[in-house]
């Protein structure tokens, strides 16, 4: 049943991913077609654009969003294709600490610098 | 001699082809090897992603940390390789949304009676599949155009 879930969760992020994505790489990777979000204009890396998106608050809200859902996403596919390998059961334990520890170190890390940009 | 008739079921199955099995485990269709792919562009976009905290994490930092990481990735390999992930992603993203349509069920057709000449949830599927692929091929097509048009570093 908690794999149930964790899978349910796994298309519920993936579905999350899919729009804030491709938002975002609309945004880096189409801007020369749509100039979405770029309002110094030229390269959407360049520091101006950059300041803009990071104090914009909704967009920084999209982007904790997308952090959350796409770390799932992705760590919960690579756990899959681990443990379809057949580790024991303490390996398999220890995958799942390592992978949880691993995922909300790197959420609170892509999460404060988010924070910290915008001010 | 007597064939025995206690069957226990294994209570451990092993993977015995393991990764040799995401390519070469049989007569598989296309299905198989897009599934493949999926895996592959997945595990891609994700080791790219992880870096990808830690290099937009920089710029908390301010402009010359900024700076200076877009510096170190201003090459024509990190180039290449950020469009690679642009086309794993469009279609990691274009057959997901196959994957999720089928486990949904709402992409394997109404059952039939079975007659001739039989038609099977992959003529449901098929389509769907070679739909989602043109789709990924024509957002790699508009990435790739974003891709040459913008100036890049050497």
């Amino acid at each position: 049943m908690r794999e149930t879930k964790f899978w349910t969760w796994h298309i519920l992020a993936g579905a999350v991913v899919l729009v804030l994505l491709g938002l975002h790489m609309i945004v880096m990777h189409m801007g020369s077609i749509v100039g979405l979000l770029n309002p110094a204009g030229g390269e959407p890396i360049a520091w101006a654009n950059v300041l803009a998106r990071s104090r914009m608050v909704g967009l920084v809200a999209v982007y904790i969003l997308l952090l959350g859902a796409a770390l799932y996403h992705g760590l919960y596919g690579l756990r899959t294709i681990l443990l379809e390998m057949g580790p024991g059961a303490a390996l398999q334990k220890a995958i799942n600490v390592l992978f949880w520890i691993g995922g909300l170190s790197l959420f609170v890390i892509g999460t404060l610098a988010a924070i910290v940009a915008a001010r | 001699m007597a064939l025995s008739t206690q069957h226990s079921a294994p209570r451990y199955h092993p993977n015995r082809l393991g990764l040799i099995g995401w390519l070469a485990g049989g007569r598989w269709g296309i299905e198989r090897y897009v599934y493949t792919l999926h895996r592959i562009t997945g595990l891609g976009i994700l080791s790219y992603f992880l870096l990808h905290i830690f290099v937009t994490a920089t710029r908390a930092l301010g402009q010359n940390w900024w700076e200076g990481a877009m510096a170190r990735v201003d090459h024509r390999v990190f180039h290449i390789g950020e469009f690679l992930v642009f086309a794993a992603f469009a279609f990691h993203a274009a057959n997901g949304i196959r994957l999720v349509l089928i486990e949904l069920g709402w992409a394997v057709g109404k059952p039939e009676e079975p007659v001739y000449p039989y038609r099977t949830s992959l003529n449901v599927q098929r389509p769907l599949l070679a739909a989602m692929m043109i789709l990924a091929a024509i957002l790699i097509a508009l990435g790739g155009w974003d891709f040459i048009s913008l100036p890049h570093g050497h």
